[in-house]
């Protein structure tokens, strides 16, 4: 189908859209290499400071240390707990199946806001000192949903042939899960993990209705952002980034490269 | 709910082999339990909360169980302005990133398919925001727009803005913003929408006369409403909630405060609890009729 608008039109168009998408992470990156005082709002000159002695500043690494630990923490536990649920949804019939996709998808369909408000109080009614166990909890809860819907999709482009394959050569249940569903669905358990901690480390508001006085990185940009973030905070930001970039491009061309070798050998 | 789902598998099992209903169990069982105690028990602790009234012999912050209705009816008329930003702010701002991101989605979903890697690469640029903390990301449009930046200057010399005027802190700013953070929450759907699409069908269409702008409206509009009604929920409920943008801090003033600004400042800043929580229900409310129409239409398979 040609389109009368020319050709040229859409991958223009797509273009502009990624230069507005990429502004700000330019910004931010650029001004990671800013020569700046306490706040980081005018341009004074580059220097390579800010990625060098990161952890000079007061509170940063401290921050970012706690991001990490509890989105590993709270990516363990939502990934186990999600991948069961996934798997029970694609292979197993039962009644009320509709409650609990609905269970499901109602975390997520939350506003963040409601979800914050509603836990601190549920640990306020239950006299709960908030810190890094509160955020964590919290974490699991919103990150839960999430894994379930992508490793679900996994799940169901799984043969179930292979599985009867197995059981057929005397394996037991146990054998057939460790040696054959396991490792075939972790492509999707390894994504839902990446989604998972991505989530948890950039989460906010949850977090600060039920962090108490205990910082991580989001809470350290939203109370520096009244005086003026330090480029410190943007080292950590591009470092996640390029991070987060290496990891899905990695896992981008080598799905495409074992895509190409099995093209090749048909 | 979630216990409930529980003793309806073991009734189930009766009529399957025993061992299915005992492992699809102790599969759900931790998640749902999960749910249950962190997700669904807190919904309730809001409500009860929500109905709470202050105790005449405590200070700020102290209240006693109770059954004010009146709470409701005392933040509806108080916040209506902000309920209603919230609403008009999420709606325009929703509407912004479906118009922005269809093409986008399509080009992707469409016009791309021939080269892969291309498509895949295009993707990561879309999700690309997200990797960038949320709130640097939203800082740096602060920036951009800040009052001594180039663009804000020109606008002033060209007469575009009066010299007293800003961007920063205004409702356009607001919007600008909402719609930036949240318009991958619209083009992944809709791509992956756009991307089932069979092209034979819009080659029919034009086979049969039809002009290209009557090709998209009876048949690929029609085909990738799936992928616009799931963007838009994606997009609409966390712009409704939100209050980094609309915060003075950000991209906002105290005249664009929206209801997740109030809710925010009156639980962790005033320990006015029963206002805070009664918005928050209230805000839960409109967001499950929304769902309800969605589950109606589409059903809840599709959900996730």
């Amino acid at each position: 189908m040609r389109l009368s608008l020319g050709k040229l039109t859409f991958p223009l168009y797509a273009l502009l859209a990624f230069i507005y998408l990429l502004i700000p992470i330019v910004y931010t990156f650029a001004f990671s290499f800013n020569d700046s005082l306490k706040t980081n709002l005018i341009w004074r000159g580059f220097t390579f400071d800010k990625w060098t002695n990161v952890c000079q500043r007061e509170g940063v690494c401290e921050a970012f240390g706690n991001s990490v630990l509890i989105g590993v923490v709270s990516t363990v536990a939502a990934t186990a707990l999600g991948t069961m649920i996934a798997i029970a949804l694609v292979r197993y019939r039962f009644k009320f199946r509709r409650s609990i996709n609905l269970l499901l998808f109602l975390p997520m369909a939350t506003p963040e806001v409601v979800l914050g408000a509603g836990l601190a109080s549920q640990f306020f009614n239950l006299g709960v000192q908030k810190g890094i166990g509160t955020i964590i909890v919290a974490h699991v809860m919103f990150c839960l949903s999430f894994v379930v819907v992508t490793v679900k999709a996994r799940v169901a482009s799984l043969d179930p042939v292979l599985e009867e394959a197995g059981k057929d050569l005397y394996a037991n249940p146990r054998q057939v899960f460790w040696k054959i569903t396991f490792p075939l669905l972790l492509p999707g358990i390894a994504a839902a993990a990446l989604l998972s901690f991505a989530l948890s480390f950039d989460d906010f508001i949850i977090t600060n209705f039920n962090a108490g006085s205990e910082m991580t990185f989001p809470r350290y940009v939203y109370t520096a952002a009244a005086r003026g973030v330090p480029a410190e905070a943007n080292v950590i930001g591009s470092a996640v980034f390029i991070a987060a970039i290496l990891i899905v491009l990695a896992t981008q061309i080598n799905g495409e490269r074992k895509r190409r070798m099995l093209l090749k050998k048909h | 709910m979630a216990f409930a789902a529980f003793s309806s598998t073991k009734s189930n099992g009766t009529s399957k082999p025993k061992k299915t209903g005992r492992v699809v169990i102790a599969l759900l069982a931790p998640g749902l339990a999960y749910l249950g105690a962190f997700f669904l028990t807190p919904l309730i602790a809001l409500i009860m909360v929500s109905l709470q009234a202050q105790d005449p012999y405590g200070g700020i912050g102290d209240y006693i169980p109770a059954f004010e209705i009146n709470n409701y009816f005392l933040v509806i008329t108080e916040y209506f302005p902000h309920m209603f930003r919230s609403f008009s702010y999420a709606l325009i701002a929703t509407i912004l990133a479906l118009l922005i991101s269809y093409p986008l989605a399509y080009f992707i979903g469409v016009k791309a398919r021939p080269y892969p890697l291309l498509q895949k690469l295009m993707l990561t640029l879309v999700i690309a925001p997200f990797f960038i903390s949320f709130l640097l990301r939203t800082l740096a449009w602060k920036q951009i727009f800040s009052n001594e930046s180039w663009i804000v200057t020109t606008l002033q010399d060209t007469g575009l803005l009066e010299a007293d005027q800003y961007v920063v802190g205004t409702p356009f700013m607001v919007i600008f913003g909402l719609t930036y953070n949240f318009i991958p929450f619209m083009t992944l759907p809709l791509y992956t929408s756009l991307e089932r699409l069979d092209t034979r069908y819009l080659e029919a269409g034009s086979d049969l006369y039809a002009s290209p702008s009557k090709v998209f409206r009876k048949v690929t509009l029609p085909l990738s409403m799936p992928g616009i009604i799931s963007g838009t929920l994606l997009t609409f409920i966390p712009i409704a909630g939100d209050y980094i943008n609309a915060s003075g801090d950000f991209l906002g003033s105290s005249s664009t405060a929206m209801l997740g600004n109030v809710i925010e400042a009156n639980y962790l800043q005033i320990n006015d609890y029963p206002s805070a929580s009664a918005l928050s229900v209230l805000l839960m409310g409109a967001i499950l009729i929304l769902v309800a129409g969605y589950v109606k239409k589409s059903g809840t398979e599709d959900l996730l």
